[in-house]
Formats: structure tokens, C-alpha cells, sequence
């Protein structure tokens, strides 16, 4: 047992980084904001890094990556704050033709939970196919053929959706087993980026705590700021064990119970962001209520990745029920 | 990102295994908590069956007498005691985990052969002489005084939260030999024999109504000059020593057993009925049980990580103070969590009916201290944010 991230893992989390760094830094997604948080061009270079065809086996022309990689790079997805249906083409690779290598821009919707309507539908005029989650069945669905209401404005701005009253059958392409799957690495996935939203949601406040004075001294000296900042590290650091453990259990099921790894991952981590996201508003004080200082990005980001894949009580009381059946 | 034990940690997890079915049977129910001497036999009895059966002192050298097991096996061993429910270190944590390590790595040659295997046998038992009235958080404040008289120190003054003084044949005690320097440089580190005069003990009854602790009243102790451990006024750097031998893995079994509790608190509330229901029913406790579980699936995941790291840096990670912090917060919300399974059955500090009254109050209870010794849970946020994030320091 060596439970490091590796030094290829760590050189691919850091080349992902350093790319969003350089090319969805804040300023550009303010860009983005416009224009409905969807930037076809970033698409491709995602794409031409491996982004989506990362756990796609090379001889399919994919990266040949496993879960423990993937969720590094959704980790700095997150961090950046990278925008479009990322996880769901992430998950199509494979199933959907062109979703690897960008071409075909795949969202989806997870019914698995049995909401009642309308359902919210993100990204759905960017799309080219619709992937489904239902408990029995994976289905594809022609977006064209979906007639939303577009929702002005949305939580998130760089995450615009559509309502729909009803979603039709669609062409069913998989079945209640897949669907267990895409769900479970959804999860995952989702919770690597909400563990990048808690710690940059930290880093931000951090810095500002650091630099920001009041009664001649940086506020980040005054306990009260501190441990709120502290308690932000330690949210960061259990989602980010609890989030390796999810990558590493789905690449080899013999370490552990993979959906209860992964459920607890995506629980802790997405309590973990949103937590995290609103101690950063809270430390930036009155600059934080604005829209120019950009942690409002990250907790509303939060909430977008926290309602799919299974929320915190979903989660939760799934964890309970499989304790209580093994009691 | 391995997860994977090895074939060498199965092979020693499957002995420990075997060895502990038998093993822990045979030592019996512990003696009740009040019963010292019996205590004080039980523990030390069963750290004797782990010396001969070649698992005393897991991470401590060969040259030593341990067992000097890598780090994942060490996990194994917290993983497998925790589950097999084995007796608690006890007695034998201040020697174990404080002072028999700090001698290894501080002591001289004298000093090592006259304790430390004697320790690891489960013959010697030390207590705690850190705290002072006026020296808790700010434990470089110790007072307590001591004067060179020749050969011996001349000690005054007053220990409290001196755990297992009651049964102690040693102490490890911080003392201050001089007044006059900054207080981190005035300290030097000393074994006192318990048997020697002016050394007065009075139980501290905890809020658990017994327990470990005792205040000690130090009346011109005569401590021979060769029982200081490290140089005269080095003593605080030692005594940092002695301090990183607690965190690390120390409390690993327990953060396990945990996970084994909670399940055993599930059991509990699917037998016993609330409002013509299971208290299982009640929707509200299956969440905060899904949540508790998801967290400390999440805290054992933190220690996994943590030890990969030591193991192959031979540092402790820098998160030992989030380990911490997380370990003993949820530990008490565990144990609210049972208090509330209990409802009325936990006005009782012994089982009544089926119910595990006794476990859990113990437990929750004692929980109450987890989050004030070995630095509060405010002094860790300290830690946290001054050495990882880099803010302003407080004063020291």
C-alpha cells in the first residue's frame, strides 16, 4: 500500500493545472459569462489533452487511464472552475461516437433519484447528445428534439439551463447495470471537482486573510479568522482522502466496498465545497457579497455539482442502509 | 493511489489475526475502573502476552526488543486489534507511547537498559509530570522547581492530570532548572522514581467520577542528577520528542473501533422502540449515521494517506493536526449520536436491559477530554493555520 499520488499522477495534475491557469483564469471566464459558459475552442484543447478520453483504453484511441487519474484532473477542473457538461463527456466517452476526442459535446441528466419535474438540463443549447440516467437504463436522447425553457438567469453563470416538463424515452443504450456505473463514476468524478472548489475556495480566502487589514493588522491574525480557516483545511483534507480512496477503490474493487467509498467521497467532499465556498464569502467580509470578487463562482458552482450524482441525504442515508443490512 | 496491502502485510494480519482470536478471549473482562491494582495487573498482563507473542512495541526498533513493523503493517496491527476488540494499551500508554520512545531516542545507554525493556514487558509503568496548574496549553510554563544539591535534584512543585500516578513506578516530569532563562529554555526532562520521598498523591476525580488522573505534590524530591534525560535546560526540546511519539499513529485502533461502534449503535437502534416505532425508523438518526460513517470512512482514508506519506519520508505529514482535530470532534458526535439511540436508558452508567448503556457513556464521557488533551482541539486550529497556511502566529 503506497497511498501517494505517484509521480505520473502528479506530473498529469499539474500539467492540467498549469493549462487552466493559463487558459480559464478568472478573467476569461468573466468572458465566458456572456456567452452562455461554453467555449468551443477550450472544448477541443480538453480534448486534445485527454480530458474526456482519459479512462478510455488506448487501443480505442482514449489515454488509458484509471479513476485514481481521473479524479486528480476533475480536482483541477474544479479548482478552475472550467466550464460545460465536462463530467458528463468524460462518461460518454466510449458509448457516445465523438464525445473522446470533442467533437460531440455530450450532457445528461440523472433521473436516478425519481425527482419530480421540470427538470433543469444544463448546457442544452451547446449540446449534441443528451445521455439519461434511470435506475433501469442508460438512454441517449437527440437534444434538438428537447423544447426547453431557457432559465434567466441561472444559480451558477457559467452554467446555464434549460427547464423541461417531460423528458422523453429516448433510445435506450444501456441497461440498469451501466447505469449503476456512470452514476457511481459520476460521483466520483463530481466529487474530485467539488474537492477542488473547497480548496480553492480556502487558497482565496487564505490570501485575502492575509493581505486585508482592520485595527492595523492583516485580519488573518485574529483567531476568529483562523479557525475558520482551519476548519477549511481540514474539510479540504478528509474530502481529499476520502476522494482518493473513491478513485483508487473504483480502479481496484479488492481495497474496499466501491459504492460506499464513493458515496462517502461525494458526500464529504460536497459538504466539504460548499462549506468551504461560504467560509470564503464570510472571511472576505462585504467584498465577498460581490459579484466582482469571485468565490460566489465556487459556492454556487458547489450547489451545481452537489444536486447530481446523489446529494449529501441521498448519500447519507444509503451509507445507512447498507450499515444497517450489514448489522 | 495503492490501496492494496501487500502479501507480506496479509501474511502478518492473518497471524495477528489467528493470535488474537485465542489470545483475547483468554485474558478476560477487564477489572472495573476504579479497581487500580487489578487494573495495573490486567494491563500490564496482557502488554507481557504481546512481548512474548512478538507484537509488543509494533513500531518501536529491533535493537529494542520491538518488532520494528513497516508502516502499513503497523495499520494492519491498528486495523486488527481494533477489531478483535483487544484489551486497551491502559496502563502502559505513558511508557509505550512517551516515555520508553523518548528514551530510545534521547536516553543514555544506562538509562535505556534500566527501562526500556522492562517497559516493553509490561514491568514498569510510567506516568505523566507535564501539566501545572499554570502550564496547559502554554505547557513551556512549567514551574515546578528544581535545585542541584550535589547529586541530586532538589524538586518542588505541583503536577496535575498526572495520568496512572496511582500505579506509576516512574514519571516523566518537566521541572524547571532555570528560573532565570526564557521559559523554553529553562526546562530539563526527568525519570523520578515514584517511591522516593516529599511525593504526594491525590486522585483527581475526573467528570466521569474516577479515572486516570491524580494532582502530584512534589516536597523537595531528591531525583539523582543522572536520571535527566537530554542536557540540563534542553528539556523542551525533548520533550517535543516525547510529544510527536503521540500523534502519528497512536490513537489509529481507536479511530477504527469507531467504525465498529457506530455499526454497534445501529444494532442498538433497530431493537429499541421510540413512538410505536424502531428508533431505526426515525429517518433523522439514518442520515446523521450515513453522515458519521462517510466521515470517518473519510478520517481513515486521511490516516492511510498520512502514513504513506511518514513511510516513505520518514516525516510525520503535516496533517497530523488535521488527523487531530477531525478524529476527536467526530468521536463526540458519534457518541451524541448514541446518548440519543439510548434516550432515557442513558441515565444509566451501567447496561440496563440489552443495552449498551455502559459502552457508550463511557465513551461519551470520556470523549469530552479528547478534544483538550494532547493540545485542544483550538490549539490545533492554531497549528493548522500558522504552520500550513502560514498566517500571523500567536504569542508564545
Amino acid at each position: 500500500m503506497d497511498f501517494r499520488v505517484t509521480e505520473d499522477q502528479q506530473a498529469l495534475q499539474e500539467g492540467i493545472r498549469t493549462f487552466c491557469e493559463g487558459r480559464v483564469a478568472i478573467e476569461q471566464l468573466r468572458e465566458l459569462e456572456g456567452s452562455g459558459g461554453f467555449d468551443a475552442d477550450l472544448w477541443k484543447e480538453l480534448a486534445e489533452m485527454g480530458v474526456f478520453g482519459l479512462r478510455l483504453p488506448e487501443s480505442a484511441g482514449g489515454v488509458g487511464l484509471g479513476n485514481a487519474e481521473a479524479v486528480l484532473v476533475f480536482e483541477e477542473l474544479g479548482r478552475a472552475l472550467v466550464p460545460g457538461p465536462v463530467v458528463w463527456s468524460h462518461l460518454a466517452a466510449g458509448l457516445v461516437d465523438g464525445a473522446a476526442d470533442g467533437s460531440t459535446v455530450v450532457g445528461g441528466l440523472d433521473l436516478c433519484d425519481a425527482a419530480s419535474g421540470p427538470h433543469l438540463v444544463e448546457h442544452l443549447d451547446r449540446l449534441d447528445a443528451l445521455l439519461v440516467l434511470r435506475a433501469d437504463r442508460v438512454s441517449r436522447i437527440d437534444p434538438k428534439s428537447l423544447h426547453g425553457k431557457p432559465v434567466d438567469p441561472p444559480l451558477d453563470p457559467l452554467t446555464p439551463v434549460h427547464a423541461l416538463v417531460v423528458i422523453p424515452e429516448g433510445e435506450t443504450i444501456g441497461d440498469a447495470a451501466l447505469s449503476e456505473r456512470l452514476r457511481l463514476e459520476g460521483a466520483a468524478l463530481a466529487a474530485g471537482s467539488l474537492l477542488g472548489i473547497a480548496e480553492q475556495s480556502q487558497a482565496l480566502a487564505t490570501a485575502y486573510a492575509k493581505q486585508r487589514e482592520q485595527f492595523d493588522r492583516v485580519i488573518g491574525s485574529f483567531q476568529a479568522v483562523k479557525h475558520i480557516l482551519a476548519d477549511c483545511v481540514v474539510r479540504q483534507e478528509a474530502a481529499r482522502a476520502a476522494v482518493y480512496a473513491a478513485g483508487a477503490t473504483l480502479d481496484d474493487p479488492g481495497v474496499g466496498d466501491v459504492e460506499r467509498a464513493v458515496r462517502g467521497a461525494k458526500l464529504v467532499a460536497g459538504e466539504a465545497a460548499w462549506k468551504n465556498a461560504r467560509a470564503s464569502i464570510q472571511v472576505h467580509g462585504g467584498m465577498g457579497y460581490t459579484w466582482e470578487v469571485a468565490v460566489h463562482y465556487y459556492l454556487k458552482r458547489a450547489w451545481v455539482l452537489e444536486s447530481v450524482f446523489g446529494s449529501v441525504e441521498e448519500h447519507a442515508d444509503a451509507l445507512a442502509e447498507r450499515l444497517a443490512s450489514a448489522a | 493511489m495503492d490501496l492494496r496491502y501487500s502479501d507480506t502485510d496479509e501474511k502478518f494480519r492473518s497471524e495477528l489475526r489467528a493470535w488474537l482470536a485465542d489470545a483475547v478471549p483468554g485474558h478476560g473482562d477487564p477489572p472495573p475502573t476504579h479497581d487500580w491494582p487489578s487494573r495495573r495487573a490486567y494491563d500490564t498482563g496482557w502488554q507481557r502476552k504481546l512481548f512474548d507473542a512478538g507484537y509488543a512495541g509494533i513500531n518501536w526498533p529491533k535493537a529494542y526488543g520491538g518488532r520494528e513493523a513497516t508502516l502499513t503493517e503497523q495499520l494492519v496491527y491498528y486495523e486488527e486489534i481494533a477489531r478483535a476488540r483487544a484489551p486497551y494499551i491502559g496502563v502502559n500508554f505513558v511508557g509505550m507511547l512517551h516515555g520508553g520512545p523518548t528514551l530510545i531516542t534521547e536516553g543514555n545507554d544506562l538509562q535505556k537498559s534500566s527501562h526500556v525493556p522492562r517497559i516493553l514487558k509490561g514491568e514498569e509503568v510510567w506516568c505523566q509530570g507535564f501539566s501545572e496548574p499554570a502550564a496547559g496549553s502554554d505547557l513551556a510554563n512549567v514551574q515546578s522547581r528544581a535545585v542541584r544539591d550535589g547529586d541530586v535534584y532538589r524538586v518542588s512543585g505541583h503536577k496535575i492530570w498526572t495520568s496512572f500516578a496511582q500505579v506509576a513506578d516512574y514519571c516523566e516530569l518537566l521541572v524547571r532548572t532555570d528560573p532565570n532563562a526564557p521559559k523554553h529554555r529553562g526546562i530539563s526532562w526527568l525519570i523520578m522514581p515514584m517511591d522516593l520521598p516529599g511525593i504526594d498523591i491525590r486522585p483527581l476525580p475526573t467528570l466521569m467520577g474516577e479515572g486516570e488522573f491524580s494532582e502530584v505534590f512534589l516536597e523537595d524530591v531528591p531525583i539523582p542528577v543522572e536520571n535527566r534525560v537530554g542536557d540540563e535546560n534542553d528539556g523542551w526540546r525533548v520533550t517535543n520528542v516525547t510529544l510527536r511519539f503521540e500523534r502519528g499513529t497512536a490513537f489509529a485502533s481507536e479511530m477504527y473501533q469507531l467504525q465498529q461502534f457506530l455499526a454497534q449503535l445501529v444494532g442498538v437502534a433497530k431493537r429499541v422502540t421510540r413512538h410505536d416505532a424502531a428508533a431505526w425508523d426515525d429517518r433523522a438518526l439514518r442520515r446523521e449515521v450515513g453522515h458519521l460513517q462517510a466521515e470517518l470512512d473519510a478520517l481513515w482514508a486521511m490516516v492511510k494517506l498520512s502514513v504513506s506519506e511518514t513511510a516513505k519520508t520518514g516525516m510525520p505529514g503535516i496533517g497530523a493536526s488535521a488527523i487531530k482535530l477531525f478524529y476527536t470532534e467526530l468521536y463526540q458526535r458519534v457518541c451524541e449520536l448514541g446518548m440519543r439511540v439510548l434516550g432515557r436508558a442513558a441515565l444509566a452508567r451501567e447496561d440496563v436491559g440489552d443495552l449498551p448503556s455502559r459502552e457508550v457513556l463511557y465513551r461519551a464521557l470520556q470523549s469530552l477530554s479528547l478534544t483538550i488533551a494532547a493540545g485542544t482541539s483550538q490549539i490545533q486550529r492554531n497549528i493548522i493555520s500558522e504552520r500550513i497556511l502560514g498566517l500571523p502566529r500567536e504569542p508564545r
